[in-house]
């Protein structure tokens, strides 16, 4: 146990060096995007964090499979904690997309396909979060938010081709996108090295949030205890 | 370089904030679990 800690404690050391060499990367070594200029630079913040969001509602939809076939609530709390992490990364994307949006396109929001799935998305997730809060029973709430967990995941693959389905403001994907997309190699590092950073950022978050949830449930099973002998 | 300001500020501030929140969260119960821990060994 010490020694996962260790794990943790080191990785969260790593982490903070590590944000502060993709600022540099960001600012310093990728050159300016030469229609855009710099806000531009929000995409290397941007599309990390839709990736963390994907991953992490992925989880839960892995987790609250787990759930449902074991009825273990440590995937519970794994899907819960992931849930929130993925709101909190959703939120980053609904908010920096619009900001972005505003001197590339002259507007803040306009209801095109990608824009509005993603916000769909944003209120799936926060209402599997809200919707915790109603029930009572702990294995009531967790089978309840399994089922909308996985239900949930439909609208991920959604978001990611609606650019490829449907025509749209957003701009066409980056990577894979056929011909003309792709990034300048010194581009393609700094995203990149945002990327990683952003994924053990969701990991070390994900693991506090779910050491959280399993706190809380030890200090109410403590509550009972205390409640029994009195 | 307004937007790319706005932009960076809501990021750190909102995963900083987080950060924090779940810290002092996860360190009060912690308390509170010894002290109830305690309690019950006292009674």
């Amino acid at each position: 146990m010490r020694e996962r800690d260790t794990v943790w404690s080191t990785l969260s050391y790593v982490l903070f060096f590590a944000m502060l060499t993709s600022l540099y990367l960001i600012f310093l070594f990728a050159p300016i995007e030469r229609t855009m200029g710099h806000v531009q630079r929000i995409f290397y913040f941007h599309v990390p964090s839709a990736w963390v969001a994907f991953l992490a509602f992925f989880m839960v939809f892995l987790a609250s499979v787990a759930y449902i076939m074991t009825r273990n609530l440590r995937y519970d709390r794994l899907a819960l904690a992931s849930a929130e992490v993925g709101v909190i990364f959703c939120t980053i994307v609904l908010v920096t997309g619009p900001i972005w949006a505003r001197p590339a396109w002259g507007i803040w929001w306009t209801w095109d396909a990608r824009l509005t799935s993603t916000l769909v998305l944003w209120l799936i997730y926060a209402s599997y979060l809200l919707l915790r809060g109603f029930v009572e029973e702990e294995r009531r709430k967790a089978l309840l938010a399994a089922v909308v967990g996985i239900v949930g995941f439909v609208d991920v693959p959604i978001v990611y081709m609606s650019i490829r389905w449907w025509r749209t403001q957003h701009p066409q994907p980056v990577f894979a996108g056929g011909e003309g997309s792709g990034l300048d190699p010194q581009m393609r590092l700094a995203f990149f090295f945002t990327l990683a950073v952003f994924t053990i950022l969701f990991a070390i978050l994900t693991r506090l949030s779910a050491g959280v949830r399993r706190a809380e449930q030890d200090l109410a099973e403590l509550d009972r205890l205390i409640a029994i002998k009195e | 370089m307004t937007y790319l300001f706005a932009a960076y500020c809501f990021v750190w501030v909102v995963l900083f904030g987080y950060l924090r929140f779940l810290q002092t969260r996860l360190s009060t119960l912690q308390k509170e679990i010894a002290l109830l821990k305690a309690s019950i060994e006292k009674k």
